[in-house]
């Protein structure tokens, strides 16, 4: 019997909305993929174009970026900084030969713990589909 | 460098983690890890044996790092830390691994459970491994406190506060402090006439030593953090000297023009120079500038000519005020559903389709009726039909209940039955009657011969079918069990619209750094254990501006929220952010990246040097700059690159 793929996602949740928001998930008991783990980062605009590459070299198939809803985040505009950096940085993944795909921004508030696992299940199931990323990891 | 040596305990939290997560497996696991001295499970970490437990371990076996898996850091992280303060560690050697919001109540497959709780756990360790410990700091707290919103919880708040001889500055955007409890004519479920228990409390604040107020004013901007905030308000030109007005009301009495009242509800009239209601605090009025014939056209000037204490002054401009605060309560109230939006209601078409605070102005004494329940061609109307449920409970509108409006129907029910001989059809989904004493009163109304039928309304209608014929309306309900259709005569129609948020609550949100619920109230803390305060330290939310409720409730969550408040004052300092940037002047190009995106201002440029440097204190540790530095001269401390890399490989071995 074939086992099913499932795709390693590492998500980088701003502690004020998206860690909180995947609190809420888990305290209105919402499942979702096993393989999506979350690192805390105090502002998605922490999250530097380093720290992703790292996560594909290390064998993710896919990383989410998620902050406060534009014009909520804690630190102002640390969501906007976020947003533009990983716009650019998407293109160069394509260019590295990772799918752009692989990567996402979200923006959750504290109190979407649906909604965080909405993207989830969302983003897993593209991720499935693109199947595993290999290509990047003989870059390390 | 001195050896590390990590302690890591693993929570059951009863069966919360311990019936999907193999803990036992897990705390094996750990102990296997590099520079782990111990690992342990346990029942209920945060329960004071399990506290204990670590404190002891730190101590015997020279821990020197600490990792709790248990629940989310945002619950228990101020716990453990301290555990770790109390026995000698930094509170910055501490991690957290949540393995309950993000692994046991969000996975179903225990194996698969157990592995990522692993993983997690293998995280932290790695993490933790890099944490240095890193300095607390203390600034100390301004006394004053800036209530934004002058409703009864506004009110509370800046009494209760104000009667320890704590300095409030209370901000009221209207010309008058009362907020909508004013405009109420009884109050549910005792019917104490609104205005007699409030105005004696406005009055209060009007002139109260410690209440600065300033009426027809808005905060434009606030900067700082808890203990030091600065806030700019715009105190809008009411074209009279606030200083020389004696309140005599000449002015409003000689004015020659009228215009509809906002305070009545658009069902009376107001001058053009006025104070909303006799009551007002302050009694001082303002010239509605859009309507005033003298700033429209240039003529007129009569409230000038009769103003004996000389406080017209036409040449009035907006004054900018700027105050510094340690605290904040937002107490900006909400606004009700316009239900014009839903035609199907005949508001707006129908004379006598009216909203809910429409009916308390037109009950209240002092009311453009003088408190007569009529309709709009004077008479007495043979029956009244209360809605329940306009915008709220409905997909189409609002999803929440606005939890007010059926005891205030009831309310209403009883001011009719008292006045008229009307008879009185409540139309509902669901009677909520959910407060101390809520229960009687709705016993009460039902004795007294209230017809209740229930009934999703589809439309209202007039009885001939005539677009224009303003006589007998006909309401269709659907019973939402069976599906069965029932229409009820009316003369009146009183929609009992939502309470909603305000129009400009994201402005509010922006201005002050909260968040807001998708249903656009204002994001509490914790909605069970932390309903006041808000993740921005110093900032809290009070009243329906945080939900839909009634009296008693916004009182004790004011009276909470200015406990809050006087505990920091009364404490007298507070600690701030300690995981702040730090930029390596060596490694520094000075190409001024961090300077421009920092929010706070914290990065300057050193001229001489040619290098940034950042302002500790201004910091906030969002970490915006180490992330766009060019040249990696930036430690963002406690989220340092070094720390969130060996979490990534830990997570993913
Ligand atoms: C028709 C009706 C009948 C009701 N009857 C009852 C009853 O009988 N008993 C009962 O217990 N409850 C009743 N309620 C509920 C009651 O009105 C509320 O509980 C109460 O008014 C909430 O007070 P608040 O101070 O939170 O808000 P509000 O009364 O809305 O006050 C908010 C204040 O803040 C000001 N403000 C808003 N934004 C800003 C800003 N940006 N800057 C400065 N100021 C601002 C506003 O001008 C206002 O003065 C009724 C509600 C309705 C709609
Ligand atoms: S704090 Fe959430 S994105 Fe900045």
């Amino acid at each position: 019997m074939k086992v099913e793929y499932q795709p390693k996602v590492i998500g980088f949740l701003c502690n004020w909305c998206s860690y909180a928001g995947a609190d809420m998930a888990g305290t209105s008991r919402i499942s979702y993929a096993p393989n999506v783990r979350i690192i805390r980062v105090p502002c998605s605009g922490r999250v530097d174009p380093l720290l992703v590459l790292k996560c594909f070299q290390r064998g993710a198939d896919g990383v989410l970026i998620s902050g406060c809803h534009p014009g909520d985040c804690h630190y102002t505009e640390g969501n906007y900084h976020a947003r533009r950096r990983f716009a650019l940085l998407r293109n160069f993944l394509d260019y590295l030969g990772i799918a752009k795909e692989r990567l996402r921004v979200e923006w959750v508030s504290a109190s979407e713990g649906q909604r965080f696992a909405e993207i989830v299940a969302s983003f897993t199931t593209e991720l499935a589909e693109l199947g595993p990323c290999v290509k990047e990891r003989s870059l390390g | 460098m001195e050896e590390v040596r990590i302690g890591v305990y693993i929570c059951h939290c009863g069966s919360n983690i311990a019936g999907t997560v193999d803990v036992a497996q897990v705390s094996q696991y750990a102990g296997t890890l590099d520079s782990v001295v111990i690992a342990r499970d346990y029942k209920f970490m945060c329960s004071e044996p399990g506290q204990e437990m670590i404190g002891r371990d730190i101590k015997e076996l020279g821990l020197n790092r600490v990792i709790v898996a248990s629940c989310s850091p945002h619950m228990h992280e101020p716990t453990f830390r301290r555990v770790c303060e109390e026995a000698g560690l930094n509170r910055y050697s501490f991690q957290m691994a949540n393995i309950r919001e993000h692994c046991s109540w969000v996975t179903e497959d225990h194996e698969k459970a157990t592995e990522k709780a692993q993983a997690l756990v293998q995280a932290a360790v790695r993490r933790v491994f890099y944490h240095e410990p890193l300095e607390i700091r203390e600034v100390p707290v301004n006394s004053n406190t800036l209530i934004v919103g002058g409703g009864i919880a506004g009110i509370q708040a800046a009494l209760e506060i104000a009667d320890s001889y704590h300095k409030v500055y209370l901000v009221e955007r209207e010309p008058s402090i009362g907020g909508h409890m004013i405009q109420l004519d009884k109050t549910f479920p005792t019917l104490d006439c609104s205005a007699c228990i409030l105005t004696p409390k406005m009055s209060q604040v009007g002139s109260h030593p410690y209440i600065e107020l300033l009426s027809y004013s808005e905060v434009e901007e606030v900067s700082g953090y808890v203990g030091s905030f600065k806030a700019k308000i715009r105190k809008k030109a009411r074209y009279v000297d606030e200083e020389k007005c004696t309140g005599c009301g000449l002015c409003q009495e000689k004015c020659p023009w009228k215009v509809t009242s906002e305070f009545d509800m658009g069902l009376g009239q107001r001058k053009v120079i006025y104070t909303p209601f006799p009551q007002a605090v302050p009694n001082v009025p303002v010239i509605d500038r859009q309507n005033c014939a003298y700033f429209q056209k240039g003529k007129c000037r009569a409230c000038e000519k009769f103003c004996e204490a000389g406080a017209i002054d036409f040449e009035q401009e907006d004054k900018l005020v700027e105050v510094e605060v340690g605290n904040i309560i937002v107490a900006t109230g909400f606004q009700t559903f316009d239900p014009s939006i839903a035609t199907q209601y005949g508001y707006g078409k129908f004379d006598n389709v009216i909203t809910g605070l429409q009916f308390e102005r037109l009950c209240n004494a002092t009311g453009p009726t003088g408190g007569n329940i009529q309709l709009k061609d004077g008479s007495i109307p043979r029956s009244v039909a209360l809605v329940h449920c306009i915008g709220s409970r409905d997909e189409n509108y609002h999803d929440y209940c606005s939890r007010v409006c059926c005891m205030y129907a009831l309310k209403h029910s009883h001011l009719i039955k008292e006045k008229t001989n009307s008879m009185v059809y409540q139309i509902f989904t669901d009677i909520r009657c959910f407060g101390k004493d809520y229960e009687d009163f709705y016993q009460r109304l039902v004795k007294e011969g209230v017809n209740f039928v229930r009934g999703k309304v589809q439309q209202v209608t007039s009885a001939n079918g005539k677009e224009a014929d303003q006589g007998r309306l006909i309401i269709t309900a659907e019973d939402p069990d069976n599906s069965k259709v029932t229409q009820v005569p009316a003369d009146m129609v009183v929609l009992c619209a939502a309470i909603e948020s305000q129009q400009d609550a994201n402005e509010v949100a922006h201005i002050l750094s909260i968040s807001r619920k998708a249903d656009g109230f204002f994001l509490e803390r914790h909605p069970k254990l932390d309903p006041v305060a808000t993740m921005t330290e110093g900032i809290y939310v009070v009243g329906c501006c945080q939900g839909p409720k009634d009296i008693p409730d916004t009182v004790s969550q004011a009276s909470a929220a200015a406990a809050r408040v006087l505990a920091l004052i009364s404490k007298g300092k507070v600690e701030i952010e300690a995981a702040t940037s730090i930029i390596d002047e060596e490694k520094c190009s000075g190409c001024r990246i961090c300077e421009f995106l920092c929010p706070y201002g914290a990065i300057s440029f050193i001229e001489d040097k040619e290098v940034c440097r950042v302002n500790e204190a201004l910091c906030k540790g969002c970490g915006t700059c180490a992330a766009a530095c060019p040249s990696g001269a930036i430690t963002s401390k406690h989220f340092t690159t070094e720390q969130i890399m060996a979490e990534i490989e830990g997570v993913l071995v």
